[in-house]
Parts: C-alpha cells; structure tokens; sequence
C-alpha cells in the first residue's frame, strides 16, 4: 500500500512544488524523466544520465570554497590539504570509506568543528570571500547561512511540527511577519506539507523516520540558508523516503549549494553534480580526486576512485 | 471468509490456563501449610521463624514443582524469580508498615479545626479537638517555599554550567556538589546558625531555616538536573547551534523543555531531600506554638519542629499530634509531588 503511494506521490508534489516555487517548466521536465529513467544498472550511466539533464553547472559562480583545510583531533591528523569549491545551484556529493574525515571536513564548512574540545584546524573557508575562521567573525551568522541536516533525524521533541520549522527564527531571534507563508513553503520544498499539513500541532516525534528527516530539512530552509550541509541524510531511511529526500535536494540544488555526505554511491550519482572522493591510507584522509560526477564515476583519472567506485574495495 | 475474521475475538494464548495454574496454587498451599506445620513441630517460633521456614519453603517449594514439571534451568529460573520477589518484599513490608502506621495513628481525630488552629491557646496534652498546626503548616511552606526558590535556579544553573558549558572548573564544581550532598543535615543547620545568627546577629526567623534547608536542598537538585541533562541527546544541541542560534537560546529554548519533566523530578526530589528535615530547622527557626506570617523575623514552626515537640512532651495526647503532624505533612507532599508530575509530564512526546 505504501509502495503504491510512493509510486504515486512524488508526481502530485512535482506539480505542486512548481506551481509553489514557480519554478520553469524545464525543471519539471527534468524531473519527470528522472523518475522514470532509463534503464540504468551501472553507476556511470546513472551519472550520466543525470548531468545530462542538469546541463552545465554555473561555473564560476563561488558560494563556498575551502582551501588548504588541515584538521587534527589532540595530534591525529585527520584531514589533510583538502582545497574544494562549492558552486551556488550545485550539488557537491563527499564519497569515501568510513573515518576517511568527510563528516569532519563538513562540518568544518559551518564551524562546527570547534565543539569537539581536542580539535584543531589550518586552512581556510571562504563564503563569499570572507574566511569564516577569521578572528571576529560572527560563528552564529555563519550558521545561519550554512545550514546542517544531520545524520539522525533530530526534531526538537519538546516543539510541535510548525515550531520545529519556524525553530530556526526563535532560536536566531528573527522577527518576521509572514510565518505562516513561510511555514508552508518550507514544508512544501522539504516535501512535507502533504503528509502534516492537517496536523502541524502535533509533536515531530510523532512523525515516522523519513517525514522526521524531511521536518529537519524544513527547519533548516526556513532561515534561508545559502548553503545546505548534509551528512548521511538517509543513512536512518527506508527507499521510499530516500527517495524524497533525494527529490527534496534536487529541487532545492536550483536555489542554494548543496553539500551531501554519503556513503551510497548510487545516491551520489543520482543527485550530485560534483563529486569529492576521500581516502585515507592509515593516516588523514586525502581529497583523492574531485571533479563532475559523471567523470568520477565514468572516467576517473585516479586508480584508487576507480577502484572504490567500482566496488573493488571500501 | 469474511465470516471468520469476524468471529475472530482478540486472544492472549500466552496467558496460563487454569490447568497450568493448578500445579501452582497446590504448591502454594503446601508451602503455607508445611510452614505452620514446621512452626508447630520445631522449636521456631515467632513472627521471624515463621517468616524464615515461610521464604525457605516458597524456595524449596517452587524450585521443586519447576524441576519436575520442566528441567534444571526452569528450576534455576523459578528459584532466581522466588528470590527477586523476597528482595522486593524486603523493600515494600518496611515501606508500606510504615505508611500503615502513620495512617493508622495520624489519621485518627483529624478535624478541619486542625488547620484553623495553632497551638498558642493550647496545651500538647489537652484532648485532640482543641488546637491545631497552623503554625506548622504556614512555618513548613514559608521555609519550603523560599528554600525551592533559592536553590532551583542555583541548582539547575549549576547543572547547566557543568554540563553545557563545560567550563574549566566543571570537575571541581562536580566535586564539591557530590561532596556537599554528603554533608550531614545539622552542619547545614550549624553553618546558617554560626554566619547568619552569630555572625551577622539575625534572629531566628523562617529565612533562617530556608538557608539552611537550601544549602542541602542545591546538591539534590543540581546532582539530578545534571543526569537528566546527560540524557539529553548531543544532536539536539548541535541541531539547535547549526540553526545559528547562540548557546544560551540553544538551551533556553531547545535544551531546557527538553529536559523539562526530569528537571521538575530533580526539584522534587529536592523538596522531598528537605521537607522532613529537623535539625537544621531546631538551630535556625527556633520553633513556636503560635502563627507567625512574618518569614523574615520571628520565632517560626514546622512540621518536623511540631512533631519533634510533641514528642518530647510523650503524653499520650502530645504523642497523637506528632502522629497527626506526620500525617499531614505526609499528605500534603502527596499532593503537591501528584500536581508537580501532572503539570510537569511531557506531552505528545511519544518517544
């Protein structure tokens, strides 16, 4: 029965969210053919097939950019010399074996990194232009324009479901006068407002796994962030609310620069533009190689992507 | 078809049926029965003999009826599951005796005059139906009141520091708060008696009492605040921080009514560590017979005062009024902890 609505849904809320979003009729279209793609079975033609609908991305368009990023825990280096840009309108996919520092790199990205008490860090974050480890930077706005949805769904349990969105304005003292539009619009790009629209006094922790996930993803819309950070965002989830997140980050990849941690390289290939492999050999991890997603997964230059890409090792 | 799923009654085929049963109830007749019969014949005698042939029987017994009917370690399993039960037992018989007598002999001539009443007009030993404990009653909320008011924030604060904000000193302070809940009630009492009375030269008064009730009350509240906020998960914290909020906000709005329920239990808790507490009180309050409004100057009462009189009076009427003080001041809690956990429940949390 679930599976029937699944199948079913995710067309009803495309045609809702362009009419929402007022987005073109060629993101429809794209979006349309990527629920019933062609019949797909290796990584690259999944890749493939996806930049070939995205077009090119909007190179030179800078939102965020890491340079020469060095991370340590007490004297363990676990990240070393990793330099990366995050295009706005792009979606940046991290693969690589566990403890190879993605999730450390990333949260990196928004500065929280420091709340490990042993850890340290060289190198450089900039968003747009600013480095955000700069003395005096205000790490609170910074957050505010790097959103985070963690990797286990964590709604607010003391807050009912429109708290939760709206979370992010109380806790960053935002005033604004249209909460209940912008309530609607980021449940509506999160892919929720169908499922809660009828019950949004209700608690999250009411929700199931994959429409929690989706809540978190609402509340971190609704600060507008700049940049979205995603570590293992389904790494807790049944297919069939994988499956809506990933439509939810393909929508959302139009308006903001999407950075995905994860370790299903079938859903790096399906929703990412760019792709970052990470291996670490004993010591830190090393950004291996970094480039378009059909090139990591079709034609990698280096022997260890290839390797891991094909399922040889990791 | 559809016939059937009709007829289909909800079932618990797990429950025991009475045949199942029966090997049990027999076996617990022959452990009462073989106990007065061991009572009768043997030379132990009394309530305890009793109780001890009684437990090694239902031991012997119920190990028995499982060996026979099962196996070994159906045996091992009745016997560990007989013996949880005596534990148990252990805990409730004193417990609840405890309650039987309190109820047995407070609650005996209560009247309503008792809370228009205070005892300035009456002697401990004249008949039941003159006097009151108003006093009591009104000493015990003042000093309750103002101890809760006091050491909640300083508790919870205390809490928060060690677990939120970590600071440098969040050993030490960790340290001193467990070393503190140690501390023996009197030497909270002494310590106000000796810097609040003696050394800054106040008389008794309920405030008095309410430092010092406070000094034992900040150690349970804080100890039991910095549990819950353990249990509280990291993602919450770092959820609210990635939203960009500051620390204070993440805790204020995210942390804090998350913790909200454990954090009444933690002030209750408090209150139940001090309400009964005497000798602070006897060296700080100075105890009284009649209603004193004032909490800032005055000699003052309470209940564990009122008790602790009476029952140096021992006449049999004086005697009484302690019980019934007991009784009050037990139910009064009852009612006060059934409020806080009412109003304290987390609601549409469901996990």
């Amino acid at each position: 029965m679930s599976n029937q609505e699944d199948s079913q849904n995710p067309n009803n809320r495309k045609a809702d969210m362009s009419q929402v979003t007022g987005k073109q009729e060629s993101g429809t279209t794209s979006r349309t053919q990527a629920a019933n793609p062609v019949a797909t079975h290796s990584l690259s033609d999944v890749a493939n097939a996806r930049s070939a609908k995205q077009g090119q991305p909007i190179v030179g368009a800078t939102g965020l950019e890491a340079r020469n990023i060095h991370a340590w825990f007490g004297s363990k280096h676990v990240l070393e010399d990793i330099s990366m840009d995050f295009f706005s309108g792009t979606v940046t996919a991290l693969i690589g074996p566990s403890g190879c520092g993605k999730s450390t790199f990333i949260r990196i990205l928004n500065r929280m990194h420091e709340f490990i008490p042993t850890a340290a860090l060289a190198g450089q974050v900039i968003l747009d232009g600013k480095d955000v480890y700069e003395p005096g930077v205000d790490v609170t706005k910074i957050r505010l324009r790097v959103g985070m949805v963690f990797q286990k769904p964590n709604p607010f349990p003391s807050m009912t479901i429109k708290e939760n969105v709206l979370s992010g304005l109380r806790l960053a003292q935002i005033k604004i006068s249209n909460a209940d539009e912008l309530l609607e619009s980021c449940l509506k790009r999160a892919g929720l407002w169908n499922e809660v629209k009828d019950r949004l006094d209700e608690y999250g922790g009411a929700l199931s796994g994959g429409q929690q996930q989706r809540l978190c993803i609402a509340r971190s819309l609704a600060v507008n962030p700049q940049v979205l950070l995603m570590d293992e965002p389904c790494s807790a989830l049944d297919p069939g609310s994988t499956l809506r997140i990933e439509e939810t980050i393909r929508e959302l990849s139009s308006s903001m620069s999407i950075v995905i941690v994860t370790h299903n390289m079938q859903q790096a290939a399906r929703v990412s533009d760019f792709t970052g492999f990470f291996l670490s050999d004993g010591g830190p991890g090393r950004l291996i190689e970094c480039s378009t997603t059909s090139e990591i997964f079709t034609n990698p230059k280096e022997k260890q992507t290839e390797d891991y890409v094909s399922g040889r090792f990791g | 078809m559809s016939q059937t799923v009709l007829m289909m009654k909800p079932q618990r085929p797990w429950k025991l049926t009475p045949k199942q049963i029966l090997p049990d109830a027999i076996g617990a007749l022959f452990t009462v029965a073989a106990t007065l019969l061991l009572v009768a014949i043997t030379p132990l005698k009394g309530k305890l003999g009793f109780a001890l042939v009684l437990i090694a029987m239902a031991i012997t017994t119920v190990t028995a009826i499982s060996w026979i009917r099962r196996d070994r370690k159906a045996a091992m399993n009745s016997t560990t599951t007989v013996l949880v039960y005596i534990a148990a037992s252990f805990v409730i018989i004193p417990l609840a005796s405890v309650l039987y007598e309190i109820v047995r002999l407070g609650a005996n001539a209560l009247s309503f005059g008792m809370f228009t009443a205070d005892m300035s007009q009456t002697a401990s030993d004249s008949p039941l139906n003159e006097g009151g404990l108003l006093h009591a009653l009104i000493g015990t909320a003042y000093v309750v009141t103002f101890a809760t008011i006091l050491s909640t924030p300083i508790g919870v604060l205390t809490a928060l520091y060690i677990v939120e904000v970590k600071g440098r000193f969040a050993g030490v302070v960790r340290f001193f708060v467990q070393a503190m809940s140690g501390v023996p009630s009197i030497v909270a009492g002494l310590f106000i008696f000796a810097v609040w009375m003696v050394q800054l030269g106040n008389a008794y008064s309920a405030v008095a009492g309410a430092f010092a009730l406070t000094v034992l009350m900040i150690p349970t509240v804080a100890r039991t605040s910095e549990e819950v906020l353990k249990l509280i998960p990291g993602d919450l914290r770092e959820a609210g921080l990635a939203l960009g909020a500051t620390q204070w906000r993440t805790v204020a709005m995210v942390i804090i009514p998350a913790a909200k329920s454990g954090l009444i239990t933690a002030v209750i808790l408090g209150i139940a560590r001090v309400v009964g507490e005497t000798a602070p009180l006897l060296l700080t309050i100075g105890g009284a017979d009649a209603v004193n409004l004032n909490p800032l100057e005055g000699n003052m009462s309470a209940f564990p005062y009122h008790v602790w009189k009476n029952l140096l009076i021992g006449s049999e009427n004086a005697i009484s009024r302690a019980w019934q003080g007991v009784f009050v001041l037990m139910v009064i809690v009852l009612i006060f902890f059934a409020l806080a956990r009412y109003f304290g429940a987390v609601k549409g949390n469901k996990k």
